[in-house]
Protein backbone atom coordinates (compact mmCIF):
# COMPACT_ATOMS: atom_id res chain seq x y z
CA UNK A 1 0.00 0.00 0.00
CA UNK A 2 1.41 2.99 -0.98
CA UNK A 3 -0.97 5.72 0.71
CA UNK A 4 2.52 7.19 2.51
CA UNK A 5 4.52 8.26 -0.86
CA UNK A 6 2.44 11.27 -2.14
CA UNK A 7 4.84 13.86 0.21
CA UNK A 8 8.47 13.42 -0.26
CA UNK A 9 8.93 13.48 3.60
CA UNK A 10 8.41 10.35 5.88
CA UNK A 11 5.18 10.72 8.01
CA UNK A 12 5.69 10.86 11.91
CA UNK A 13 5.82 7.54 12.96
CA UNK A 14 2.37 7.08 14.82
CA UNK A 15 1.14 3.55 16.29
CA UNK A 16 -0.02 1.02 13.13
CA UNK A 17 -3.99 0.67 13.89
CA UNK A 18 -5.19 -2.46 13.98
CA UNK A 19 -6.08 -3.08 10.58
CA UNK A 20 -2.73 -1.98 9.20
CA UNK A 21 -0.81 -4.47 11.86
CA UNK A 22 -3.38 -6.89 10.65
CA UNK A 23 -1.98 -6.36 7.29
CA UNK A 24 1.53 -6.49 7.95
CA UNK A 25 1.18 -9.56 9.88
CA UNK A 26 -0.15 -11.34 6.34
CA UNK A 27 2.91 -9.51 4.87
CA UNK A 28 2.92 -7.08 1.89
CA UNK A 29 0.10 -8.00 -0.84
CA UNK A 30 0.70 -7.96 -4.25
CA UNK A 31 -1.85 -7.26 -7.16
CA UNK A 32 -2.02 -10.89 -8.30
CA UNK A 33 -2.53 -12.31 -4.79
CA UNK A 34 -5.72 -9.72 -4.34
CA UNK A 35 -6.88 -10.70 -7.49
CA UNK A 36 -7.02 -14.31 -6.96
CA UNK A 37 -8.33 -13.56 -3.67
CA UNK A 38 -10.91 -11.85 -4.60
CA UNK A 39 -11.78 -14.36 -7.15
CA UNK A 40 -11.68 -17.34 -5.27
CA UNK A 41 -13.42 -15.81 -2.38
CA UNK A 42 -16.30 -14.77 -4.71
CA UNK A 43 -16.82 -18.01 -6.39
CA UNK A 44 -16.93 -19.44 -2.89
CA UNK A 45 -20.00 -16.87 -1.82
CA UNK A 46 -21.14 -17.39 -5.58
CA UNK A 47 -21.77 -21.17 -5.11
CA UNK A 48 -23.33 -20.43 -1.62
CA UNK A 49 -25.65 -18.12 -3.06
CA UNK A 50 -26.50 -20.86 -6.07
CA UNK A 51 -27.20 -23.34 -3.42
CA UNK A 52 -29.32 -21.34 -1.18
CA UNK A 53 -31.22 -20.34 -3.37
CA UNK A 54 -32.17 -23.96 -5.00
CA UNK A 55 -33.06 -24.92 -2.09
CA UNK A 56 -35.05 -21.83 -1.39
CA UNK A 57 -37.52 -22.11 -4.17
CA UNK A 58 -37.60 -26.43 -4.22
CA UNK A 59 -38.66 -25.80 -0.37
CA UNK A 60 -40.62 -23.00 -1.49
CA UNK A 61 -42.80 -24.66 -4.16
CA UNK A 62 -42.93 -27.98 -2.77
CA UNK A 63 -44.44 -26.64 0.40
CA UNK A 64 -47.07 -25.04 -1.52
CA UNK A 65 -48.00 -28.13 -3.05
CA UNK A 66 -47.80 -30.39 0.24
CA UNK A 67 -49.95 -27.73 2.02
CA UNK A 68 -52.62 -27.90 -1.10
CA UNK A 69 -52.45 -32.04 -1.13
CA UNK A 70 -55.68 -33.40 0.13
CA UNK A 71 -54.41 -36.89 0.64
CA UNK A 72 -51.15 -37.63 2.74
CA UNK A 73 -48.35 -37.08 0.90
CA UNK A 74 -45.93 -39.88 2.53
CA UNK A 75 -48.61 -42.87 2.04
CA UNK A 76 -51.02 -41.65 -0.42
CA UNK A 77 -50.86 -44.24 -3.47
CA UNK A 78 -52.23 -41.90 -6.03
CA UNK A 79 -50.48 -39.15 -8.22
CA UNK A 80 -53.51 -36.68 -9.28
CA UNK A 81 -52.44 -33.31 -9.53
CA UNK A 82 -55.39 -32.23 -11.73
CA UNK A 83 -58.69 -32.80 -9.08
CA UNK A 84 -59.06 -29.77 -6.76
CA UNK A 85 -57.67 -30.37 -3.92
CA UNK A 86 -54.72 -32.58 -5.23
CA UNK A 87 -54.62 -35.92 -4.14
CA UNK A 88 -50.48 -37.24 -4.11
CA UNK A 89 -48.34 -39.05 -2.64
CA UNK A 90 -44.94 -40.05 -2.44
CA UNK A 91 -44.70 -44.09 -1.34
CA UNK A 92 -45.09 -45.61 -4.73
CA UNK A 93 -42.19 -43.33 -6.03
CA UNK A 94 -39.59 -44.17 -2.94
CA UNK A 95 -40.43 -47.50 -3.22
CA UNK A 96 -39.72 -48.20 -6.86
CA UNK A 97 -36.52 -45.79 -6.46
CA UNK A 98 -35.49 -47.63 -3.28
CA UNK A 99 -35.86 -51.25 -4.76
CA UNK A 100 -34.60 -50.66 -8.13
CA UNK A 101 -31.68 -49.03 -6.57
CA UNK A 102 -31.18 -52.05 -4.00
CA UNK A 103 -31.11 -54.67 -6.64
CA UNK A 104 -28.80 -52.62 -8.74
CA UNK A 105 -26.50 -52.35 -5.63
CA UNK A 106 -26.58 -56.14 -5.20
CA UNK A 107 -25.74 -56.76 -7.96
CA UNK A 108 -23.16 -54.13 -9.10
CA UNK A 109 -20.86 -54.10 -6.02
CA UNK A 110 -20.18 -57.51 -5.92
CA UNK A 111 -19.34 -58.01 -9.45
CA UNK A 112 -17.34 -54.36 -9.77
CA UNK A 113 -15.33 -55.20 -6.53
CA UNK A 114 -14.29 -58.76 -8.28
CA UNK A 115 -13.56 -56.98 -11.42
CA UNK A 116 -11.63 -54.59 -9.69
CA UNK A 117 -10.00 -57.00 -8.12
CA UNK A 118 -9.16 -59.37 -11.31
CA UNK A 119 -7.62 -56.28 -12.76
CA UNK A 120 -5.20 -55.13 -9.98
CA UNK A 121 -4.49 -58.58 -8.47
CA UNK A 122 -4.93 -61.28 -10.76
CA UNK A 123 -4.77 -60.58 -14.26
CA UNK A 124 -1.22 -59.55 -16.32
CA UNK A 125 -0.49 -56.24 -16.63
CA UNK A 126 -0.88 -56.16 -20.41
CA UNK A 127 -4.70 -57.36 -20.11
CA UNK A 128 -5.41 -55.18 -17.26
CA UNK A 129 -4.54 -51.95 -19.06
CA UNK A 130 -6.95 -52.67 -21.89
CA UNK A 131 -9.95 -54.14 -19.85
CA UNK A 132 -9.76 -51.22 -17.46
CA UNK A 133 -9.99 -48.90 -20.45
CA UNK A 134 -13.39 -50.48 -21.68
CA UNK A 135 -14.81 -49.53 -18.63
CA UNK A 136 -13.90 -46.44 -18.31
CA UNK A 137 -15.61 -46.26 -22.01
CA UNK A 138 -18.67 -48.04 -20.50
CA UNK A 139 -19.30 -44.82 -17.96
CA UNK A 140 -18.84 -42.48 -21.36
CA UNK A 141 -22.16 -44.08 -23.19
CA UNK A 142 -25.26 -41.62 -22.44
CA UNK A 143 -28.14 -43.12 -20.19
CA UNK A 144 -30.27 -42.65 -23.09
CA UNK A 145 -28.36 -44.99 -25.13
CA UNK A 146 -28.23 -47.64 -22.09
CA UNK A 147 -32.22 -46.95 -22.19
CA UNK A 148 -32.77 -48.24 -25.60
CA UNK A 149 -30.35 -51.08 -25.49
CA UNK A 150 -32.57 -51.88 -22.26
CA UNK A 151 -35.88 -51.46 -24.17
CA UNK A 152 -34.66 -53.24 -27.09
CA UNK A 153 -32.15 -55.93 -26.64
CA UNK A 154 -32.01 -56.62 -22.68
CA UNK A 155 -35.90 -56.91 -22.14
CA UNK A 156 -36.45 -58.75 -25.00
CA UNK A 157 -34.03 -61.17 -23.85
CA UNK A 158 -35.47 -61.37 -20.15
CA UNK A 159 -38.07 -63.50 -20.71
CA UNK A 160 -36.25 -66.82 -20.43
CA UNK A 161 -34.51 -65.23 -16.68
CA UNK A 162 -38.21 -64.20 -15.57
CA UNK A 163 -39.89 -67.75 -16.50
CA UNK A 164 -36.74 -69.61 -14.73
CA UNK A 165 -37.23 -67.35 -11.45
CA UNK A 166 -40.84 -67.61 -11.35
CA UNK A 167 -40.41 -71.83 -11.56
CA UNK A 168 -37.91 -72.23 -8.89
CA UNK A 169 -38.62 -68.93 -6.75
CA UNK A 170 -42.20 -67.97 -7.38
CA UNK A 171 -43.49 -69.25 -4.43
CA UNK A 172 -41.79 -66.24 -2.69
CA UNK A 173 -44.42 -63.76 -4.32
CA UNK A 174 -41.68 -61.21 -5.16
CA UNK A 175 -40.02 -63.43 -7.90
CA UNK A 176 -43.83 -64.47 -9.52
CA UNK A 177 -44.52 -63.44 -12.87
CA UNK A 178 -47.40 -63.70 -15.00
CA UNK A 179 -45.75 -63.15 -18.53
CA UNK A 180 -46.11 -59.98 -19.19
CA UNK A 181 -43.65 -58.28 -20.82
CA UNK A 182 -40.54 -58.10 -18.74
CA UNK A 183 -40.28 -54.06 -18.37
CA UNK A 184 -40.27 -54.40 -14.52
CA UNK A 185 -38.43 -53.53 -11.77
CA UNK A 186 -36.05 -56.23 -12.27
CA UNK A 187 -35.38 -55.00 -15.13
CA UNK A 188 -34.72 -51.65 -14.10
CA UNK A 189 -32.66 -52.96 -11.82
CA UNK A 190 -30.44 -54.87 -13.43
CA UNK A 191 -29.64 -52.38 -16.49
CA UNK A 192 -28.69 -49.59 -13.51
CA UNK A 193 -26.59 -52.28 -12.19
CA UNK A 194 -24.28 -52.36 -15.24
CA UNK A 195 -24.86 -49.00 -15.58
CA UNK A 196 -23.27 -47.95 -12.04
CA UNK A 197 -20.85 -50.82 -13.01
CA UNK A 198 -18.12 -48.70 -14.35
CA UNK A 199 -17.66 -46.10 -11.77
CA UNK A 200 -18.13 -49.15 -8.76
CA UNK A 201 -15.01 -50.46 -10.44
CA UNK A 202 -12.66 -47.60 -11.37
CA UNK A 203 -12.64 -46.29 -7.82
CA UNK A 204 -12.44 -49.59 -6.26
CA UNK A 205 -9.43 -50.72 -8.05
CA UNK A 206 -7.82 -47.01 -7.63
CA UNK A 207 -8.47 -48.00 -3.86
CA UNK A 208 -7.15 -51.61 -4.36
CA UNK A 209 -4.00 -49.71 -6.33
CA UNK A 210 -2.92 -48.34 -3.31
CA UNK A 211 -3.22 -51.15 -0.94
CA UNK A 212 0.54 -50.54 0.66
CA UNK A 213 2.92 -53.66 -0.08
CA UNK A 214 3.84 -53.95 3.10
CA UNK A 215 0.22 -54.78 4.10
CA UNK A 216 0.71 -57.57 1.49
CA UNK A 217 3.93 -58.43 2.14
CA UNK A 218 2.76 -58.92 5.72
CA UNK A 219 0.24 -61.41 4.70
CA UNK A 220 2.27 -63.34 2.24
CA UNK A 221 5.21 -63.93 4.75
CA UNK A 222 2.51 -65.25 7.23
CA UNK A 223 1.73 -67.73 4.31
CA UNK A 224 -0.60 -66.35 2.75
CA UNK A 225 -2.46 -68.08 -0.26
CA UNK A 226 -3.54 -64.90 -3.00
CA UNK A 227 -6.64 -65.09 -1.39
CA UNK A 228 -5.95 -65.07 1.84
CA UNK A 229 -3.52 -61.86 1.35
CA UNK A 230 -6.90 -60.23 -0.68
CA UNK A 231 -9.00 -60.86 2.34
CA UNK A 232 -6.41 -60.32 5.14
CA UNK A 233 -4.73 -56.87 3.58
CA UNK A 234 -6.67 -55.47 0.39
CA UNK A 235 -10.23 -55.92 1.07
CA UNK A 236 -10.04 -54.41 4.93
CA UNK A 237 -7.66 -51.24 3.30
CA UNK A 238 -10.27 -51.09 0.63
CA UNK A 239 -13.26 -50.67 2.73
CA UNK A 240 -14.67 -47.62 2.97
CA UNK A 241 -12.89 -46.69 -0.31
CA UNK A 242 -15.48 -49.45 -2.29
CA UNK A 243 -18.11 -48.10 0.34
CA UNK A 244 -17.48 -44.34 -1.15
CA UNK A 245 -17.46 -45.60 -4.54
CA UNK A 246 -20.91 -47.76 -3.29
CA UNK A 247 -22.12 -44.77 -2.68
CA UNK A 248 -21.11 -42.68 -6.07
CA UNK A 249 -22.93 -45.80 -7.55
CA UNK A 250 -25.87 -45.60 -5.71
CA UNK A 251 -26.17 -41.66 -6.15
CA UNK A 252 -26.39 -42.33 -10.03
CA UNK A 253 -29.07 -45.06 -9.91
CA UNK A 254 -31.40 -43.07 -6.99
CA UNK A 255 -31.40 -40.25 -9.86
CA UNK A 256 -31.32 -42.31 -13.00
CA UNK A 257 -34.27 -40.97 -14.96
CA UNK A 258 -34.06 -41.63 -18.87
CA UNK A 259 -32.95 -45.10 -18.78
CA UNK A 260 -35.59 -46.03 -16.05
CA UNK A 261 -37.88 -43.91 -18.06
CA UNK A 262 -37.54 -46.11 -21.43
CA UNK A 263 -37.35 -49.40 -19.48
CA UNK A 264 -39.92 -49.07 -16.91
CA UNK A 265 -43.92 -49.11 -18.05
CA UNK A 266 -45.02 -47.48 -15.23
CA UNK A 267 -48.16 -47.25 -13.17
CA UNK A 268 -48.80 -46.01 -9.90
CA UNK A 269 -49.09 -49.00 -7.73
CA UNK A 270 -47.09 -50.85 -5.47
CA UNK A 271 -46.44 -54.34 -6.48
CA UNK A 272 -45.22 -57.41 -4.67
CA UNK A 273 -43.65 -58.95 -7.74
CA UNK A 274 -40.39 -57.43 -9.19
CA UNK A 275 -41.44 -59.52 -12.03
CA UNK A 276 -44.92 -57.70 -12.65
CA UNK A 277 -44.34 -54.26 -14.87
CA UNK A 278 -45.65 -50.87 -12.78
CA UNK A 279 -44.34 -49.01 -10.07
CA UNK A 280 -42.18 -45.89 -10.68
CA UNK A 281 -39.49 -44.11 -9.46
CA UNK A 282 -38.87 -40.22 -8.38
CA UNK A 283 -36.77 -39.11 -11.23
CA UNK A 284 -38.72 -41.29 -13.38
CA UNK A 285 -42.00 -39.92 -12.66
CA UNK A 286 -40.73 -36.52 -12.66
CA UNK A 287 -39.60 -36.78 -16.43
CA UNK A 288 -42.44 -38.13 -17.61
CA UNK A 289 -45.11 -35.43 -15.85
CA UNK A 290 -43.59 -32.62 -16.08
CA UNK A 291 -43.99 -31.75 -19.92
CA UNK A 292 -47.60 -31.92 -19.50
CA UNK A 293 -48.35 -30.31 -15.86
CA UNK A 294 -49.95 -27.83 -14.40
CA UNK A 295 -48.71 -25.25 -11.73
CA UNK A 296 -49.94 -27.13 -9.37
CA UNK A 297 -48.73 -30.49 -10.95
CA UNK A 298 -45.14 -29.08 -11.30
CA UNK A 299 -45.39 -28.08 -7.36
CA UNK A 300 -45.87 -31.85 -6.62
CA UNK A 301 -43.48 -33.16 -8.56
CA UNK A 302 -40.71 -30.53 -7.18
CA UNK A 303 -41.98 -31.74 -3.65
CA UNK A 304 -40.89 -35.19 -4.53
CA UNK A 305 -37.76 -34.17 -6.11
CA UNK A 306 -36.79 -32.89 -2.53
CA UNK A 307 -38.01 -36.28 -1.21
CA UNK A 308 -35.34 -38.13 -3.44
CA UNK A 309 -32.86 -34.95 -2.31
CA UNK A 310 -33.56 -36.27 1.05
CA UNK A 311 -33.00 -39.44 0.61
CA UNK A 312 -29.77 -38.92 -1.88
CA UNK A 313 -28.39 -37.35 1.65
CA UNK A 314 -29.34 -39.92 4.17
CA UNK A 315 -27.53 -42.47 1.99
CA UNK A 316 -24.09 -40.35 2.23
CA UNK A 317 -24.90 -39.37 5.80
CA UNK A 318 -25.39 -43.51 6.63
CA UNK A 319 -22.18 -44.46 4.17
CA UNK A 320 -20.12 -41.57 6.31
CA UNK A 321 -20.73 -42.87 9.10
CA UNK A 322 -19.61 -46.24 8.51
CA UNK A 323 -16.48 -45.55 6.96
CA UNK A 324 -16.34 -43.23 10.39
CA UNK A 325 -17.11 -45.92 12.76
CA UNK A 326 -14.13 -47.78 12.01
CA UNK A 327 -11.49 -44.66 11.45
CA UNK A 328 -9.26 -45.88 14.51
CA UNK A 329 -8.37 -49.26 12.36
CA UNK A 330 -8.66 -47.15 9.09
CA UNK A 331 -5.31 -48.04 7.35
CA UNK A 332 -4.67 -44.10 6.72
CA UNK A 333 -2.24 -43.87 10.20
CA UNK A 334 -0.43 -47.09 9.00
CA UNK B 1 12.28 -77.38 15.60
CA UNK B 2 14.62 -74.84 14.51
CA UNK B 3 16.13 -76.19 11.16
CA UNK B 4 19.42 -75.44 9.22
CA UNK B 5 19.74 -73.70 6.03
CA UNK B 6 22.06 -75.36 3.40
CA UNK B 7 22.30 -72.82 0.28
CA UNK B 8 24.34 -73.84 -2.56
CA UNK B 9 25.06 -71.56 -5.38
CA UNK B 10 22.12 -69.23 -5.56
CA UNK B 11 21.59 -66.77 -8.29
CA UNK B 12 18.38 -64.22 -7.97
CA UNK B 13 17.13 -62.03 -10.81
CA UNK B 14 14.88 -59.04 -11.05
CA UNK B 15 14.38 -59.44 -14.87
CA UNK B 16 17.42 -59.26 -16.52
CA UNK B 17 18.82 -57.63 -14.23
CA UNK B 18 20.84 -60.38 -11.71
CA UNK B 19 20.79 -58.60 -8.32
CA UNK B 20 23.26 -61.46 -6.39
CA UNK B 21 25.22 -64.76 -7.95
CA UNK B 22 26.31 -67.90 -6.62
CA UNK B 23 26.14 -67.81 -2.97
CA UNK B 24 26.60 -70.56 -0.73
CA UNK B 25 26.05 -70.65 2.81
CA UNK B 26 25.32 -72.70 5.63
CA UNK B 27 23.27 -71.56 8.78
CA UNK B 28 22.94 -73.47 11.94
CA UNK B 29 19.85 -74.08 13.64
CA UNK B 30 19.01 -72.31 16.58
CA UNK B 31 21.89 -69.48 15.75
CA UNK B 32 21.68 -66.18 14.57
CA UNK B 33 23.37 -64.92 11.61
CA UNK B 34 24.21 -61.49 10.98
CA UNK B 35 23.72 -59.98 7.26
CA UNK B 36 25.99 -57.45 6.71
CA UNK B 37 27.12 -54.90 3.32
CA UNK B 38 26.74 -51.62 2.01
CA UNK B 39 22.84 -50.53 0.65
CA UNK B 40 22.57 -52.34 -2.73
CA UNK B 41 25.11 -55.25 -2.31
CA UNK B 42 21.96 -57.95 -1.91
CA UNK B 43 21.57 -58.48 1.36
CA UNK B 44 17.86 -58.31 1.40
CA UNK B 45 17.41 -60.22 -1.88
CA UNK B 46 18.88 -62.96 -0.43
CA UNK B 47 17.41 -63.14 2.68
CA UNK B 48 14.28 -62.75 0.82
CA UNK B 49 14.90 -66.01 -0.99
CA UNK B 50 15.42 -67.75 1.94
CA UNK B 51 11.07 -67.74 2.05
CA UNK B 52 10.52 -67.50 -1.66
CA UNK B 53 9.48 -63.77 -1.14
CA UNK B 54 11.93 -62.68 -3.67
CA UNK B 55 9.23 -64.04 -6.81
CA UNK B 56 6.92 -62.01 -5.45
CA UNK B 57 8.40 -59.27 -6.67
CA UNK B 58 7.66 -59.00 -11.08
CA UNK B 59 10.15 -60.62 -12.85
CA UNK B 60 11.93 -61.68 -9.82
CA UNK B 61 13.33 -65.68 -10.05
CA UNK B 62 15.66 -67.57 -9.01
CA UNK B 63 18.16 -70.57 -9.87
CA UNK B 64 19.98 -72.71 -7.37
CA UNK B 65 19.25 -74.71 -4.25
CA UNK B 66 18.09 -73.89 -0.65
CA UNK B 67 17.58 -76.86 1.44
CA UNK B 68 15.63 -76.42 4.62
CA UNK B 69 17.45 -80.05 6.85
CA UNK B 70 17.15 -82.04 3.51
CA UNK B 71 14.09 -80.34 1.81
CA UNK B 72 14.75 -77.98 -1.08
CA UNK B 73 12.59 -74.84 -1.01
CA UNK B 74 13.12 -74.54 -4.89
CA UNK B 75 12.25 -78.43 -5.36
CA UNK B 76 9.60 -79.55 -8.21
CA UNK B 77 6.66 -79.78 -6.87
CA UNK B 78 7.20 -76.74 -3.57
CA UNK B 79 4.35 -74.77 -2.97
CA UNK B 80 5.54 -71.06 -1.77
CA UNK B 81 3.02 -70.62 0.50
CA UNK B 82 3.90 -73.46 2.73
CA UNK B 83 7.80 -72.50 2.49
CA UNK B 84 6.13 -68.78 3.81
CA UNK B 85 4.37 -70.85 6.76
CA UNK B 86 7.76 -72.66 7.70
CA UNK B 87 10.13 -69.57 7.53
CA UNK B 88 8.75 -66.54 9.19
CA UNK B 89 9.75 -62.97 8.10
CA UNK B 90 9.96 -59.42 9.86
CA UNK B 91 10.09 -56.58 7.81
CA UNK B 92 12.05 -52.82 8.28
CA UNK B 93 8.94 -51.17 8.72
CA UNK B 94 6.47 -52.61 11.39
CA UNK B 95 3.65 -53.74 9.31
CA UNK B 96 0.83 -54.88 11.46
CA UNK B 97 -2.54 -55.72 9.89
CA UNK B 98 -4.01 -51.96 10.50
CA UNK B 99 -7.52 -53.17 10.50
CA UNK B 100 -6.90 -55.81 13.06
CA UNK B 101 -6.96 -55.71 16.70
CA UNK B 102 -3.69 -56.64 18.40
CA UNK B 103 -4.90 -60.29 19.26
CA UNK B 104 -5.98 -60.75 16.07
CA UNK B 105 -2.72 -59.79 14.44
CA UNK B 106 -1.48 -62.25 16.51
CA UNK B 107 -3.86 -64.64 15.79
CA UNK B 108 -3.55 -63.88 12.24
CA UNK B 109 -1.26 -66.67 10.70
CA UNK B 110 -2.78 -69.58 13.11
CA UNK B 111 -6.27 -68.47 11.71
CA UNK B 112 -4.94 -69.34 8.04
CA UNK B 113 -3.18 -72.76 9.04
CA UNK B 114 -5.99 -74.18 10.55
CA UNK B 115 -8.70 -74.33 12.94
CA UNK B 116 -8.18 -73.52 16.49
CA UNK B 117 -10.48 -73.27 19.33
CA UNK B 118 -10.88 -70.52 21.24
CA UNK B 119 -9.13 -71.23 24.03
CA UNK B 120 -5.84 -72.74 22.04
CA UNK B 121 -5.83 -69.12 20.52
CA UNK B 122 -5.97 -67.54 23.60
CA UNK B 123 -2.97 -69.43 24.99
CA UNK B 124 -1.00 -69.43 21.69
CA UNK B 125 -1.45 -65.47 21.55
CA UNK B 126 -0.59 -65.11 24.81
CA UNK B 127 2.33 -67.64 24.98
CA UNK B 128 3.72 -65.69 21.29
CA UNK B 129 2.99 -62.07 22.69
CA UNK B 130 5.31 -63.29 25.88
CA UNK B 131 7.70 -64.29 23.17
CA UNK B 132 8.25 -60.87 22.25
CA UNK B 133 8.36 -59.51 25.55
CA UNK B 134 4.79 -57.12 24.79
CA UNK B 135 2.78 -59.29 27.09
CA UNK B 136 2.83 -56.99 29.45
CA UNK B 137 2.07 -53.61 27.90
CA UNK B 138 -0.99 -55.18 25.72
CA UNK B 139 -2.55 -57.43 27.94
CA UNK B 140 -5.34 -55.11 28.68
CA UNK B 141 -6.11 -54.02 25.42
CA UNK B 142 -5.60 -56.87 23.02
CA UNK B 143 -8.89 -55.83 21.59
CA UNK B 144 -7.39 -52.32 20.32
CA UNK B 145 -6.06 -51.92 16.95
CA UNK B 146 -2.41 -53.14 16.80
CA UNK B 147 -1.66 -49.72 14.26
CA UNK B 148 -2.39 -47.87 18.08
CA UNK B 149 1.02 -49.16 19.49
CA UNK B 150 4.08 -47.10 18.91
CA UNK B 151 6.69 -48.27 16.61
CA UNK B 152 8.79 -50.33 18.73
CA UNK B 153 5.74 -52.01 20.21
CA UNK B 154 4.91 -52.33 16.90
CA UNK B 155 7.64 -54.36 15.59
CA UNK B 156 7.84 -56.99 18.37
CA UNK B 157 3.51 -57.13 17.40
CA UNK B 158 5.49 -58.42 14.34
CA UNK B 159 7.55 -60.80 15.89
CA UNK B 160 4.65 -62.26 17.84
CA UNK B 161 2.41 -62.55 14.64
CA UNK B 162 5.52 -64.39 13.18
CA UNK B 163 6.45 -66.65 15.83
CA UNK B 164 2.99 -67.52 16.90
CA UNK B 165 2.84 -70.06 13.98
CA UNK B 166 6.28 -71.69 15.29
CA UNK B 167 8.12 -71.53 12.23
CA UNK B 168 11.51 -73.16 11.51
CA UNK B 169 13.57 -70.14 10.55
CA UNK B 170 12.77 -66.39 11.27
CA UNK B 171 13.71 -63.89 8.84
CA UNK B 172 14.63 -60.44 9.79
CA UNK B 173 15.03 -57.59 7.76
CA UNK B 174 16.94 -54.66 9.20
CA UNK B 175 13.74 -54.95 11.45
CA UNK B 176 15.53 -51.60 13.82
CA UNK B 177 16.00 -49.47 11.17
CA UNK B 178 13.10 -47.62 12.28
CA UNK B 179 13.32 -47.44 15.53
CA UNK B 180 14.81 -45.93 18.00
CA UNK B 181 17.55 -47.03 19.89
CA UNK B 182 15.51 -48.44 23.25
CA UNK B 183 12.80 -50.08 21.66
CA UNK B 184 16.29 -51.27 19.33
CA UNK B 185 17.80 -52.84 22.57
CA UNK B 186 14.64 -54.46 23.26
CA UNK B 187 14.33 -56.11 19.94
CA UNK B 188 18.07 -57.12 20.61
CA UNK B 189 17.18 -58.54 23.69
CA UNK B 190 14.73 -60.45 22.15
CA UNK B 191 16.33 -61.92 19.62
CA UNK B 192 18.92 -63.21 22.28
CA UNK B 193 15.98 -65.05 24.12
CA UNK B 194 14.62 -66.29 20.47
CA UNK B 195 17.63 -68.03 18.98
CA UNK B 196 16.92 -70.98 21.63
CA UNK B 197 13.56 -71.90 19.97
CA UNK B 198 14.51 -70.72 16.06
CA UNK B 199 17.08 -69.99 13.52
CA UNK B 200 17.87 -66.79 13.04
CA UNK B 201 18.66 -64.39 10.49
CA UNK B 202 18.91 -60.77 10.68
CA UNK B 203 20.16 -58.08 7.78
CA UNK B 204 21.64 -55.14 9.26
CA UNK B 205 23.58 -51.60 8.24
CA UNK B 206 23.98 -51.25 11.78
CA UNK B 207 27.69 -53.30 12.48
CA UNK B 208 27.41 -52.93 16.12
CA UNK B 209 24.04 -54.71 16.25
CA UNK B 210 25.44 -57.34 14.15
CA UNK B 211 28.32 -57.68 16.77
CA UNK B 212 26.14 -57.58 19.49
CA UNK B 213 23.53 -60.10 18.30
CA UNK B 214 24.87 -62.87 16.64
CA UNK B 215 26.76 -65.69 16.54
CA UNK B 216 27.64 -65.70 12.74
CA UNK B 217 28.31 -62.65 10.29
CA UNK B 218 28.12 -62.85 6.79
CA UNK B 219 29.63 -59.69 4.93
CA UNK B 220 28.31 -59.09 1.06
CA UNK B 221 30.00 -56.98 -1.37
CA UNK B 222 29.24 -55.62 -4.88
CA UNK B 223 32.18 -56.44 -7.18
CA UNK B 224 31.76 -53.02 -8.82
CA UNK B 225 29.22 -51.15 -9.40
CA UNK B 226 26.64 -52.76 -11.95
CA UNK B 227 27.62 -56.66 -11.00
CA UNK B 228 25.67 -58.39 -9.66
CA UNK B 229 26.11 -58.62 -4.83
CA UNK B 230 27.97 -61.81 -3.69
CA UNK B 231 28.83 -63.17 -0.48
CA UNK B 232 32.56 -62.21 0.39
CA UNK B 233 32.78 -64.31 3.60
CA UNK B 234 31.24 -65.72 6.96
CA UNK B 235 32.75 -66.56 10.13
CA UNK B 236 32.12 -66.73 13.30
CA UNK B 237 31.19 -62.70 14.32
CA UNK B 238 34.20 -62.45 17.20
CA UNK B 239 36.63 -63.30 14.13
CA UNK B 240 34.76 -61.36 11.39
CA UNK B 241 34.95 -58.22 13.80
CA UNK B 242 38.26 -58.76 15.06
CA UNK B 243 40.58 -60.57 12.25
CA UNK B 244 38.40 -61.08 9.09
CA UNK B 245 40.08 -63.16 6.63
CA UNK B 246 39.23 -60.79 3.92
CA UNK B 247 40.99 -57.29 3.33
CA UNK B 248 37.41 -55.85 1.77
CA UNK B 249 35.48 -57.27 5.61
CA UNK B 250 37.80 -55.59 7.68
CA UNK B 251 38.23 -52.33 5.37
CA UNK B 252 34.29 -52.06 5.41
CA UNK B 253 33.91 -52.91 9.45
CA UNK B 254 36.73 -50.21 10.10
CA UNK B 255 34.87 -47.49 8.24
CA UNK B 256 37.82 -47.77 5.50
CA UNK B 257 35.45 -48.89 2.78
CA UNK B 258 34.97 -46.81 -0.50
Amino acid sequence: MDITTTTDVPPPASPPSLTERKRAARGATRPGDRIFLGLSRGSGILLLVIMAAIAVFLTYRASLAISRDHGNFLTTFEWNTNLNPPVFGIAVLAFGTIVSSVIAMAIAVPVAVAIALFLTHYAPRRLSGPIAYVIDLLAAVPSIVYGLWGALILVPHLRGLYGWLDTYFGWTGILSWEEGAPRTMLAVGILLAIMILPIITNVSREVFRQVPRMHEEAALALGATRWEVIRMSVLPFGRSGVISASMLGLGRALGETMAVATVLSPDYDIHASLLNPGGGTFAQNIAGKFGEASEQGRDALIASGLVLFVITLLVNGAARAIIARRKEYSGANA
Amino acid sequence: MAKRIDVSGLTAYYGSHKAIEDISMTVEPRSVTAFIGPSGCGKSTFLRTLNRMHEVTPGGRVEGKVLLDAEDLYGAGVDPVSVRREVGMVFQRPNPFPTMSIFDNVAAGLRLNGNYKKSELNDIVEKSLKGANLWNEVKDRLNKPGSGLSGGQQQRLCIARAIAVEPKVLLMDEPCSALDPISTLAIEDLIGELKDRFTIVIVTHNMQQAARVSDRTAFFNLAAVGQPGRLVEIDDTERIFSNPSVQATEDYISGRFG
